[in-house]
């Protein structure tokens, strides 16, 4: 059974430039023999009307910011409506999280086994620790506010609040007098509406607010943003209503979460957090890198002296190998399971070079055993790889199973190590059984 | 001439022994010297503008003693004050800094990291489970991989020598570690967790290859002198195992001299851990199954 390796290696330089495109940098003006060049790996994307941007993200520990575990407190609140509460929870977080101005904060909510409710936050750049405490000092905050005439209005009343023009005075009515907010559709025309359920107080509250104001508008403000703003048709008095128009199912899920935030109000506390100084972040990648390049060396080095032109052909499989795992990195960040890189990543990143290394060694011992009975080297070569893969195929079954186990059970940084040895691994057995393999036989024809 | 492994096979139990003896003793006196990450606790960095006096340091102590946390370790570096203490939530920390402030004038809190003791808790029991499912399913993968292997042995024992040597790479590890944190106040964190996980997973690679040499050669020339079969195997895979290793060995060589001092007790722990597990697959695992072989046949007798 011999595959005309020639396809193969077409599909290896194709994979390779590949790789190569889609590592480069950003550059822009640089200059070679009098040309300027400019380059971005994202044009592709531009090209194809593709909205996403290329990028390696990187870990709390490499670029400095805050981690916290945030616990929600369910106490006050009924079992069916935990779950909502808790993603109500994340959204305020996030909204405040978004007022830093920092790139890719990082909001997430977990249920432990123990039925704890969690969010887990993390945000790069900021290490202030009075700022981050303002993350939670209060929960959330929704209040009803009644449109009034612009004759009316004193600014500078804590009361009162000028939006888009329009002056709102703050009403009685807050988020503890709203039961539940879900998202419905119209029973006429299907379109995604937002319903709201107010309990015996609100609903006499907002009973005297919509007669009041029919034909104007009602404010709903969550921790001091303008949320919707919208239009009162007619009075309504049984408490339960619904604020119709424009929404997609999407928009109005989000309406209908930031309402909860109010309804269901859940106390949060710091379960743990920690800070990371950039400088200590930027300065340990550095190094890692730095290491982790010399690593790179030191083997190529040992395999070319250990194997000679084998060990110089397992070399150039090694970089490839690396521009691979590191181009499957880049462009997992416009996937939903986006990669990020930490020190344990790299760690495991480079500890995937060791056993691709392995691969390749077990394959050339086997062939110098085959070479030493007396086979050709074409014989010798096929015999290498195939009975190697055996032990190529168990031993990397078995740190394929350790990283998923780590995966399942690891928290952070145990995950991050976990999923980048797992790519390593797979990537590492494509190296060593089609790179290194193609190359030998066509040295060897 | 040809080595004989399989011949000194209870010297080099006695070898491995002799590493595990002291480390268990140590586990059983001292216990491991577990990071706020598992045990719960904070980890504050005060800064204050000049160099850190010794009262400075005192009235810390006092302030914290204060409000009823015990303290357990306070450390000084230039002008930074950095305190290993109980659990000391958001609240707590105002009251301490304003104290603090109180008493010594401007200083600056630089981190504040705090773990919660159910986090740390949980943190600890995902890493024990991981290690147990892992083994368990690695010996099952083994089991069922070695399936065909002909007689006189069996896929299970493979599995079960496999895992064995695989907790002796383990108590090796934790055991140096806790001699380390007794004498050197090194600190069990999740980076080390990583580590156990990773020497586990090349642990097994390791001793997965001579296996499969075993079975190899046990389908060619049949097993009727299992242990000779075993000690070739050992010496036909041997060029192979040092070479791995060697070259992981100097990776990490070259990390723990450039690599920085957040990572630096990482890197040791791989370094002692692949050498363990090199040794382990060579030295205990295939002769634990000739030894297995050995017992069977004299309860046959």
């Amino acid at each position: 059974m011999r595959k005309n390796p020639r396809y193969l290696l077409w599909l290896i330089i194709g994979l390779t430039i590949a790789a190569v495109f889609i590592n480069l940098p950003k550059f822009s003006n640089a200059h070679f023999a009098n040309q300027t060049f400019n380059f971005d790996p994202n044009s592709i994307f531009t090209a194809l009307k593709i909205n996403k941007t290329l990028n390696f993200r990187e870990g709390l520990d490499l670029k400095g910011g805050t981690s916290l575990v945030l616990q929600a407190n369910m106490k006050n609140i009924p079992s069916a409506q935990k779950d909502a509460a808790l993603n109500s929870a994340k959204i305020v977080i996030e909204n405040r999280v978004n007022l830093f101005g920092v790139s890719e904060p990082l909001v997430q909510t977990a249920v432990t086994n123990s039925n704890d409710y969690r969010i887990n936050v993390e945000i790069p750049g900021v290490t202030d620790v009075n700022q981050v405490r303002s993350l939670i000092g209060t929960t959330a905050q929704l209040t009803f506010w009644e449109e009034i005439a612009s004759s009316a209005a004193k600014l500078g009343t804590p009361d009162i609040i000028n939006a888009g023009g329009t002056y709102f005075k703050k009403t009685n009515l807050t988020g503890t007098d709203l039961k539940q907010a879900s998202v419905g559709f119209d029973q006429k025309t299907g379109t995604p509406q937002v319903e709201l359920l107010f309990n015996s107080v609100g609903t006499k509250k907002f009973a005297d607010i919509s007669q009041r104001e029919v034909g104007k508008r009602v404010a709903i403000v969550l921790d001091n943003q303008v949320i919707e703003a919208p239009r009162i048709d007619e009075p309504i008095l049984t408490g339960d209503a619904s604020i119709t128009g424009g929404f997609t199912t999407d928009t109005a899920t989000q309406l209908s979460t930031e309402l909860n935030a109010g309804a269901l109000p859940v106390p949060l506390g710091i379960l743990s957090s920690s800070v990371i100084e950039p400088t200590l972040g930027s300065s340990s990648l550095t190094k890692s890198l730095f290491a982790g390049g010399l690593g790179f060396i030191i083997i190529v080095v040992f395999m070319t002296t250990l194997y000679k032109k084998l060990g110089a052909i397992a070399s150039v499989a090694l970089t490839l190998y690396t521009l691979f795992v590191l181009a499957i990195f880049k462009l997992s960040s416009i996937t939903p399971y986006g990669i990020t890189l930490t020190l344990s990543g790299i760690a495991g990143f480079i500890l995937s070079i060791g056993m691709a290394v392995d691969a390749n060694i077990l394959i050339f011992e086997r062939m110098k055993e085959e070479l030493r009975q007396g086979k050709s080297h074409e014989t010798a070569i096929e015999l290498g790889f195939s009975r190697a893969w055996t032990s190529i195929r168990d031993s990397n079954i078995s740190t394929l199973i350790t990283s998923f186990v780590l995966y399942e059970f690891g928290t952070g940084m145990v995950k991050g190590f976990a999923l980048v040895l797992a790519i390593g691994v797979l990537v590492s057995m494509f190296s060593a059984i089609v790179v290194t393999r193609t190359f030998l036989r066509l040295i060897y024809k | 001439m040809k080595i004989n492994i399989i011949g000194k096979k209870y010297w080099y139990f006695l070898i491995s022994l002799v590493v595990i003896i002291p480390g268990i003793i140590s586990l059983i006196l001292f216990g491991l010297n577990l990071s706020v990450e598992f045990t719960g606790g904070s980890n504050l960095t005060l800064a204050f503008p000049s160099k850190v006096s010794s009262a400075n340091v005192k009235t810390i102590s006092t302030v914290f003693s204060q409000n009823k946390i015990k303290i357990q370790g306070i450390a000084t570096s230039g002008n930074q004050v950095l305190i290993k203490s109980q659990p000391v939530d958001q609240n707590q920390d105002i009251v301490i800094m304003t104290q603090l402030k109180n008493k010594l004038g401007s200083l600056e809190q630089q981190s504040y990291e705090t773990v919660g003791p159910t986090i740390g808790a949980e943190t600890l029991k995902n890493a024990i489970y991981a290690l147990i499912v892992a083994s368990i399913l690695i010996v099952i993968y083994i089991t069922w991989s070695f399936r065909s292997v002909p007689k006189p042995t069996s896929s299970f024992r493979f599995g079960v020598c496999a895992i064995i040597a695989l907790i002796h790479d383990v108590l090796v590890l934790i055991g140096l570690f806790s001699i380390f944190g007794h004498f050197f106040g090194v600190e069990i964190d999740s980076l080390f967790v990583t580590a156990v996980l990773t020497v586990i997973g090349f642990s097994v690679h390791d001793t997965i290859v001579v296996f499969d040499r075993i079975r190899e050669n046990l389908r060619r020339i049949g097993g009727e002198n299992f242990s000779e079969v075993v000690n070739d195997s050992i010496l036909q895979t041997l060029d192979r195992s040092l070479n791995t290793s060697l070259t992981v060995i100097l990776v990490l060589v070259a990390m723990l001299i450039f690599g920085g001092e957040t990572i630096r007790w990482f890197v040791v722990a791989l370094l002692i851990g692949i050498t363990s597990g090199t040794y382990s697959s060579i030295f205990n695992a295939s002769p634990l199954l000739v030894v297995w072989q050995d017992l069977l046949q004299k309860r046959k007798k």
